[in-house]
């Protein structure tokens, strides 16, 4: 192993062409380290970068100018291509449109197949997979029968059966209900905690990054914020500004502080925000 | 306008090895002004009841009336059916098909056979309802737009139909917090503004404890339970037992009064609690 | 309506046939229709009505299933069998006008029309017993000598799956933006045929557009699981000869050799 964070992003912009004919800047000098193990959640509106930033990843676009390294490897090196989407897997937004197979096993097998595995091997991988997923009891069905969290925890199967070092999730939440939503956040702590794969999360649930080591917040290309989930969720008022949700009881935590109450700035959950209020109960 | 919905039943599939029963047995009522938010797990029945109200679907057996009109009796037009009722899909930014976001609009009002000028001047009040710009964007295609955008198209597309009532499957679904917000907003504008009975189908509790007079909950193909967000929020128990949450606010009362405090539980927003927690605070500090 | 037709229908139920490799049941198939065309008698039916039966029995696929997908082809049936009655020249045993039935046109309308029976039966044999993969599989295999010649064989079956893959979420798809358009007031029941054909516009439109996002997507999907065609590429299940399909292949070539005999007896 080498000692290169898990994705490097050095001075990255990224322009391209619209159909009109203007350019256009998506990603605007954005620098941003992500280290193994991590579990990185972007946040930002439509429109924000995050998507674009999500894609520099794995080579699926590559900078304008600057350089992005996944492992170490640069992703503008046509003879590592396939060795960065290796490493670095991609979970997309819409669970009908990145399975490939009429069977879900099949579709597992489809990653590992391109990369010239041997048969048993794939076999192997494809029944930890499924099982990693907790969903080995679906293996011979058809994937257009599952619900959109069995789609998708389908699709982290895919991707998890090439053995990646990092996984890149873009918004894979944002079309599903929300016990579907609980499946694949737990799909996703599961790896990081478990496997030790590098988890990076695009999401617009401020409730999803309440559990991430950090969170990264995109505007207009640009990277505005990057801290811990209680660096990042204290500064109400600025990301309300960029149009975006905090977390309930961290709002509370922020609209009780304005009326000149002694709590926190930094609650995140109903569990945290129960023992301020109990604190400052026994207090008085 | 109000809807009045008796027996309702509907079977996929009915005599297959596919055979589904989607609704068994539904009655309800729905008062004419009325705010309803509908919930329910996926596969609750929720799509194929609202899918009823506008004779999309025709029931296996039960009556629909809408304002006193039995629309599933034979020889009902269902024209007349679509003028009133207005139905807003998932993704409606799907069905945009015309070059300019104007014909696109104009579609429904002349389906209904209206003349040009009325036409016109239902899409100019629709995209106002929507808040875009006539003038601006009449000409421009749709698919040019954001996602935010389109959708907001879609809904003036339907809003120029000049329903009575306002039917929204998940109206915000993979909207970013931004674009969920002014499209919630315009809701409850038209709701108030035009006196439009509105039905939201949502699965976010927030944002159906924020807007709407009455809760529905459908499980299982039947209505499970309704009442006023209070009412509903504070049968938490009942609420988890068919796959469903309440707002973060209310768990955080729930979880205090386990602490031992005595708060009320019928709170969910964050102004409510702010003004409750004070006032505990404060009579903690009085005592 | 499209639940009605089993032709393409897979019918999994884990019988010999099943399990037979689809390279086997696709020459198999070929060859059974090469037999069928060399039949010129009646007699020479009571041998491919056999081993359709043998095949059906140890498919294990009910026969009411089979013989439903015949249903959907009625119409077919029933004109090649009126074209043969009528436009047969012979002995008129009916008239009617300028309308004439002949012996010799009933025999060629029952014989034709049981030909095709017998054709669709075989063929739906194929697909009932195969899954859509293992179908497109077979028939990777089966071009891939004509890959010298330029065939593009693993992209034909890579373009097969896919539509397999696609064909239920465009239906459903279909039928929610019907159901959307229908809501604002479309009708696609009503008027003749232009305006029909009109009313279509605001269902096709949008069912392309999202085609083509759905194509965008799946292809930057299929490549961030760095899909790059067929070369280098392995399966998880590679397909291997069994003697099960050695006695197969046997057992066909040995009725089409008879049939031949038959012919030209």
């Amino acid at each position: 192993m080498n000692n290169s964070p898990m994705i490097s992003i050095v001075d990255v912009s990224y322009e391209y062409t619209n159909v009109d004919d203007t350019d256009l800047i998506a990603l605007n000098h954005v620098d941003l380290t992500i280290e193994k193990g991590e579990h990185l959640v972007i946040i930002g509106h439509n429109g924000s970068g995050k998507s674009t930033l999500a894609k520099q990843m794995n080579a699926l676009l590559l900078p304008s100018s600057g350089v992005v390294e996944v492992a170490g490897m640069d992703t503008r090196d046509p003879a590592l291509l396939w060795s960065v989407r290796q490493t670095a897997g991609m979970v997309f937004q819409n669970p009908d449109n990145q399975i490939v197979a009429t069977i879900v096993e099949e579709d597992v097998a489809f990653g590992p197949e391109n990369l010239g595995i041997e048969p048993t091997e794939i076999m192997n991988r494809v029944t930890a997979a499924l099982e990693r997923v907790d969903m080995a009891q679906y293996r011979h069905k058809a994937p257009h029968l599952l619900s959109g969290g069995q789609k998708q925890r389908i699709a982290i199967a895919g991707v998890i059966a090439m053995k990646p070092d990092c996984i890149i999730f873009d918004e894979p939440t944002a079309m599903l209900d929300p016990s579907g939503r609980k499946e694949v956040i737990n799909a996703m702590k599961v790896l990081n905690r478990e496997e030790g794969i590098t988890v990076v999360h695009i999401t617009h649930f401020m409730e999803e990054a309440v559990g991430a080591h950090r969170v990264a917040v995109m505007e207009d290309g640009k990277l505005v914020m990057v801290g811990t989930p209680r660096e990042i969720f204290t500064r109400v008022d600025e990301l309300k500004e960029l149009g975006l949700d905090v977390p309930q009881m961290t709002e509370l935590a922020s609209v009780l502080r304005k009326e000149g109450i002694d709590i926190p700035a930094d609650v995140l959950t109903v569990e945290e925000m129960v023992n301020h209020l109990c604190q400052l109960k026994l207090m008085d | 306008m109000s809807i009045k919905i008796d027996g309702l039943i509907h079977t996929y599939n009915p005599g297959s090895p596919f055979e589904t029963h989607a609704l068994k047995n539904v009655t309800m009522h729905v008062e004419s002004g009325e705010f309803i938010g509908l919930i329910g797990h996926t596969g609750s029945g929720k799509s194929t009841l609202i899918q009823h109200l506008n004779g999309l679907l025709k029931p296996t057996s039960g009556s629909i009336w809408i304002n006193e009109v039995d629309i599933t009796k034979p020889g009902v037009k269902l024209k007349d059916i679509r003028k009133k009722v207005g139905l807003v899909f998932q993704y409606p930014e799907y069905q945009l098909f015309e070059e300019t976001i104007e014909k696109d609009i104009a579609f429904g009002p002349t389906n209904l056979g209206l003349k040009e000028e009325e036409v016109r001047q239902r899409v100019k009040e629709a995209m106002e309802m929507v808040k875009l710009s006539y003038e601006e964007l009449k000409d421009r295609s749709p698919f040019d737009l954001s996602g935010g955008q389109r959708r907001r198209v879609a809904i003036a597309g339907v809003l120029a139909m000049q329903p009575d009532i306002l039917i929204l499957d998940e109206p915000t679904a993979s909207l970013d917090p931004r674009g969920r917000d002014e499209i919630l907003e315009q809701i409850q504008l038209m709701h108030q503004q035009k006196k439009m009975t509105v039905i939201l189908v949502s699965h976010s509790m927030e944002d159906i404890g924020r807007l709407v007079d009455r809760i529905i909950v459908m499980h299982q193909g039947t209505i499970a339970f309704g009442g006023t967000p209070r009412e509903i929020f504070t049968q938490t128990e009942e609420l988890e037992a068919i796959g469903l949450g309440v707002p973060q606010i209310t768990h955080l009362m729930k979880a205090m009064n386990r602490k031992g405090c005595q708060l009320p539980e019928d709170i969910f927003t964050v102004e409510e609690a702010k003004i409750i927690i004070m006032d505990y605070l404060r009579g903690k500090q009085n005592a | 309506m499209l639940k009605d037709i089993t032709i393409g229908q897979h019918y999994p139920t884990g019988s010999v046939v099943h399990r037979l490799d689809p390279r086997t049941k696709i020459i198999g198939t070929f060859v059974f229709m090469a037999g069928l065309f060399t039949v010129k008698n009646f007699d020479a039916y009571l041998i491919v009505v056999t081993l359709l039966l043998v095949t059906v029995k140890a498919s294990k696929v009910p026969v009411k299933y089979v013989l439903k997908g015949l249903k959907p082809l009625m119409v077919l049936i029933m004109v090649t069998f009126l074209i043969n009655l009528f436009m047969t020249r012979g002995d008129a045993f009916f008239t009617l006008g300028p309308i004439t039935m002949t012996w010799e046109g009933l025999r060629q309308g029952i014989f034709m029309a049981l030909r095709l029976v017998f054709l669709i039966v075989g063929t739906s044999m194929l697909t009932l017993t195969t899954s859509p993969i293992t179908l497109t599989d077979g028939i990777e295999h089966l071009l891939n000598p004509l890959k010298i010649i330029h065939v593009p064989a693993h992209e034909l079956a890579m373009m097969m799956t896919i539509a397999l893959r696609f064909i239920p979420t465009l239906l459903e798809e279909t039928d929610k933006i019907m159901k959307a358009q229908m809501a604002r007031g479309a009708d696609f029941e009503s008027g003749n045929l232009i305006n029909r054909a009109q009313s279509l516009v605001p269902l096709l439109v949008p069912l392309f557009i999202s085609s083509f996002r759905r194509a965008d997507d799946l292809a930057m999907a299929m490549e961030a699981r760095c899909y790059r065609g067929g070369e280098n590429r392995t399966r998880m299940k590679a397909l291997q000869w069994e003697k099960m399909d050695a006695a197969v292949l046997l057992l066909v070539f040995g009725y089409l050799g008879i049939m031949i005999w038959m012919r030209v007896r």
